[in-house]
Order: structure tokens, then sequence, then C-alpha cells
């Protein structure tokens, strides 16, 4: 049985998806030969820690009634230089000015011989190369699969399952708020506001929704993506990126009737990165619906290859975070 | 206009350019010129096909001249425009403008504007157009997609275009 102790900072959606996720799969795991213990949870008002595992049913419940975790008064950095482990789960809030509380948090990590997973996109869409190399030095891995695609497997599937083609070119949908709302307009032909105020007051928009209608948070998808397919070291500020809020249920009917949807495509590959508004043939690949995210990559050897599915969500999340978990633990 | 002509060859020498010759005589382009040497048509003629573009009103000159050299005009048909692209402009379109704008693509005379559709739901609101653009090929395609990238700016309207994946033809 190979133990392997990780910790979780940050712990909202993403962090409880993934106590959950590893409650749920603890015994099947321990017959693959693999028992995760967490031994430490920080939120933003404190943490909890145990060397000999957390009960997570119990934070969970804690987290769900008291709104905190907090049972110590140890700072998440504390917990992650001080507690012997292997892996941080980095999972709190993106912060794309400065990279904060993530960037302190990873750099603390790998200084200190932990491995890193994330969710957290600030990070890596400001300073992907300096991590990366961070954690290379330090002979260290570094896992980012929830960081583009929620649950889809783009990073997996791009260096693993199709390890020796050369990427041509990547295209796709990596926001899931503003694909819904655009599938919303065109089926009800109503206007951007009103369909952006039943998302936010569904949960999928948020109260300032600027970084996904302006395609911010896309961008910084792309340029992850990018950065990790190409080898390139951009930032998110090198993106070209028009957003969605300028456009009209008369353009979308427009569209429909010729047979196009309309959806905020972000693009990479030839020395181009954007994010824009583009019209895609219905019957596209492409042509998701709802809050569904999709990636196209297009490939030397294996041609085209197109996934789609979750783009966010608790646990849909907390699958790509278990699954970097895993391949750290089979791979360290 | 891009025209396409078939035309018969007698079958010695020098044919090839008489045929050619009053083309760019007449300020003619010619796009593609397929010389079936080896087929022979009943009457034991060469079969040629030429794409040229060529302005209409020296069109029936040319005929003239083709036939007066003694080669055969079998055909003339008009070849459509080769390459169209759907574009979507969003914004303070006013109808002087987007006249204006069409204006600018047809007067390349490698691209026109096909199709519009214009949808204007109020003075104050903006107003959406959907446009269908042929070219002659792909590249006169690009050529005119940047002039209306171009406009879109300087008017500062939304422009959604097809989506293009990489390396493939859009
Ligand atoms: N939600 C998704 O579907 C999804 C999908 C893909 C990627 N992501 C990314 O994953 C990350 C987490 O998302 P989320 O939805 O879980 O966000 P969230 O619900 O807002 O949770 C963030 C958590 O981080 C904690 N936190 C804030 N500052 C902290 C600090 N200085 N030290 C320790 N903990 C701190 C918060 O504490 P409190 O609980 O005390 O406020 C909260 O528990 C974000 O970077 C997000 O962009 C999310």
């Amino acid at each position: 049985m190979k133990t392997v102790k990780l910790s979780i900072i940050g712990f909202g959606a993403v962090g409880q998806g993934v106590a959950r996720s590893i409650v749920l799969k603890k015994e099947a795991l321990k017959k693959q030969g693999i028992d995760l213990r967490v031994v430490g949870i920080a939120d933003s008002k404190g943490c909890e820690v145990n060397a000999n595992g957390i009960d997570l049913k119990s934070a969970l419940l804690r987290k769900k009634e008291n709104g905190c975790v907090a049972k110590g008064a140890e700072s998440a950095i504390d917990i992650i230089r001080e507690i012997e482990q292997d892996i941080i789960v980095e999972v709190t809030p993106t912060n794309i000015e400065n990279g904060e509380p993530g960037l302190s948090n990873m750099t603390a990590a790998f200084e200190s011989g932990r491995h890193v997973v994330t969710s957290n996109k600030g990070p890596l869409a400001l300073c992907f190369s300096d991590l990366k190399e961070c954690a290379e030095d330090n002979g260290l891995i570094f896992r980012y699969e929830a960081t583009v695609g929620g649950a889809i497997p783009i990073f997996n599937l791009v260096h693993e399952a199709l390890a020796g083609n050369t990427i041509i070119g990547i295209e796709g949908i990596l926001n899931g708020t503003t694909n819904y709302i655009l599938t919303r307009m065109a089926e009800e032909r109503l206007p951007y506001e009103h369909v952006l105020r039943e998302a936010q007051e569904l949960g999928i928009a948020e109260t300032d929704p600027t970084y996904d209608v302006e395609g911010i948070d896309s961008a910084c998808k792309l340029v992850i993506l990018a950065n990790s397919i190409f080898g390139q070291s951009a930032t998110y500020r090198d993106v070209d990126v028009t957003g969605i809020t300028k456009i009209t249920p008369e353009a979308l009917e427009l569209a429909g009737r010729n047979n196009y949807v309309v959806k905020l495509i972000c693009e990479a590959g030839n020395g181009v990165l954007t994010v824009a508004p583009h019209l895609v043939p219905r019957r596209h690949p492409l042509a998701v619906g709802g809050t569904l995210n999709v990636a196209s990559i297009l490939t030397d050897l294996a041609g085209r290859i197109t996934i789609s599915g979750k783009g966010a969500g608790s646990i849909e999340t907390a699958s790509s975070i278990l699954s970097d978990i895993l391949y750290i633990a089979r791979n360290s | 206009m891009i025209v396409s002509m078939s035309l018969e060859l007698k079958d010695i020498p020098g044919q090839l350019v008489l045929a050619l010759t009053p083309i760019s005589e007449l300020h003619g382009n010619i796009m593609s010129v397929l010389h079936h040497r080896d087929e022979r048509t009943p009457t034991g003629t060469i079969p040629v096909q030429i794409t040229f573009g060529i302005e209409q009103e020296v069109l029936d000159e040319l005929i003239d001249r083709l036939e007066k050299s003694g080669v055969r005009v079998a055909r003339v048909g008009e070849e459509r425009l080769r390459a169209a692209v759907s574009v979507i402009l969003i914004g303070h379109i006013v109808h002087s403008d987007i006249r204006d704008t069409i204006d600018m693509i047809d007067s390349t005379g490698f691209a026109e504007v096909v199709d519009l559709s214009l949808s204007m739901p109020g003075i104050e609101k903006a107003s959406s157009a959907y446009l269908v653009i042929n070219a002659t090929g792909e590249k006169e395609l690009k050529r005119s997609l940047d002039i209306l990238r171009k406009v879109a700016k300087k008017k500062d309207l939304l422009m959604i275009e097809p989506l293009r994946l990489n390396s493939e033809v859009t």
C-alpha cells in the first residue's frame, strides 16, 4: 500500500469537491494500492491539521455548518511548509492581478519539496514558465488539468495520449458562462442583459461577470494551454481578446437562419492567440450548447481530435484534480 | 466577370497561343488553362478549357476575334465566384454606411457582397447585418476580409468572422 499525504489549500466549491471525491473513492483506491490521506485543510479563516489523516466527512460538515474549517491558527503557508506531505492541492481563488495567494502557496510548496496540483488559473496565466521551472529545478511534478476545461482532460490528452504528435493548433470554447449566455440568447431571442441576469440568478454567472463576458477568463485558459503545449511563456495579456457584450439577439437570429451559431472561440497555434466570437456551422463539433466546454486539437499524426464536457462544477473539477493526484501517486 | 470557355483547337502547332492572345489583348486575366492534348472531339479538334476574368463589355468582341482566327468557341459560361464567406457586423450601422462598405468590397473587382440581411431593432439600438461575400479565390477572400476588418474597426462595429481552423482552408 502506498500512502500519499496531501493538503487542500482553499476549501470552497472545488476544495470541498476534492474532499468529497476522496471520501467517495477511498475504498476503490485502496484496492488499487493507494491510500490518500488529507493531512491539512485551509480556508481563508484558518485550518485543520492532522498528520494521521483528517476525518473529511466531519470537516465537510463543519464547513457547511460554521462556514469555516478552522480548528488551528496555522496559515496556509505554515501548513505547506511545516507538515510532512507529498502533494499540495492549491484551490484558492483565481487572482489575475498578481496571482496571490496561489503563487506564494505554489512556490512555497516547490521549495518545501511538495508536488503541486491546482485548479487556480491566476498564477499559471501570469508566470507559467517560472512555476514550471521551479518544479523542475526541485525535481517535482506540477499538474494543472483542472485549470482549463474543468472536467475535460485536455492536458492528459495532449501530453500523454497524443504523445509523439506535434500539435498544430487548438480551438475551443473554454468558458461555460459565456457559452450559456450565447446559447440562451439564440434559443430564446432574448437580449444579452436579460440572459446575463438569468445566468446570475442560476449561479452560472458571477455578480461581477466582467472576467467571463469580456473574454478574460477564456484568455487565461488559452494562455495556459498555449504555454503548456507549445512551450511558450505568454501571459494572458498577450491574448487578443474580444468579448460577447456587444452581441445582439438579432445577430444570433441572422446567423441561425443561415445555419450558424455564434460561439466565443479561443484559438492558439501559428503564433496566434485570440479569443473572439466566431460564426460556427451549426453541426460543427465545436458548436456545443449550454455551459459545455469543448476543445479541438489539430495534430500532425492523429489529425483532428475534439473533446467536450463540463467546464466547471465542484465534483467535475475535482475529477481532474483527483486524476492529477493519482498521476503523482503512481509516478513519484 | 469570370468566364469559363470551352474552345476547340485545330491539331496543328501554335493554336493555343492563337487562343490566348486575344484574351490578353482585351485585358483579360487568365486564371487557368486546361489543355486536353490527348483528347479529340469527333471532328478531330483538341478541347481546351480556359478560365479568365474579363470586362463583360468586351466578351462578344473576344468571341468574334477567336472565331475569326479559326478557334471554335464551343461553350461560354460565367464562372461563379469560387470562394464564399459569411460575416456578421454589429453596431450602429446606417444605411449609407453599409452601402459604402459594400461598395468597397464590390469595387475590388475580385470580390462582391452577394447577400445582405439587415436587422435594425430601433434607432437607439445596435443593428446587426449578415453579409455573404464571394471572391475569385481564397486569397482574394482573405483580402476582402482585411478590408472589411479595417472598416469595422474605423466605424466601431463588432465583426464576427467564421471559424477558421488552423492550417485548414476556410
Ligand atoms: N468552481 C469551479 O467549477 C472551478 C472550475 C475550474 C477552476 N476553478 C478554480 O479553482 C479555484 C477554486 O474555485 P472555487 O470555485 O472552489 O472557489 P471558492 O468557492 O471561492 O473557494 C475558494 C476557497 O479559497 C479559500 N481562500 C481564499 N483565500 C485564501 C487564503 N488566503 N488562504 C487559504 N484559503 C483561502 C476560501 O476561503 P473561505 O471559504 O473562507 O472563503 C475558499 O474556501 C479558483 O481558482 C477557480 O478559478 C473553479
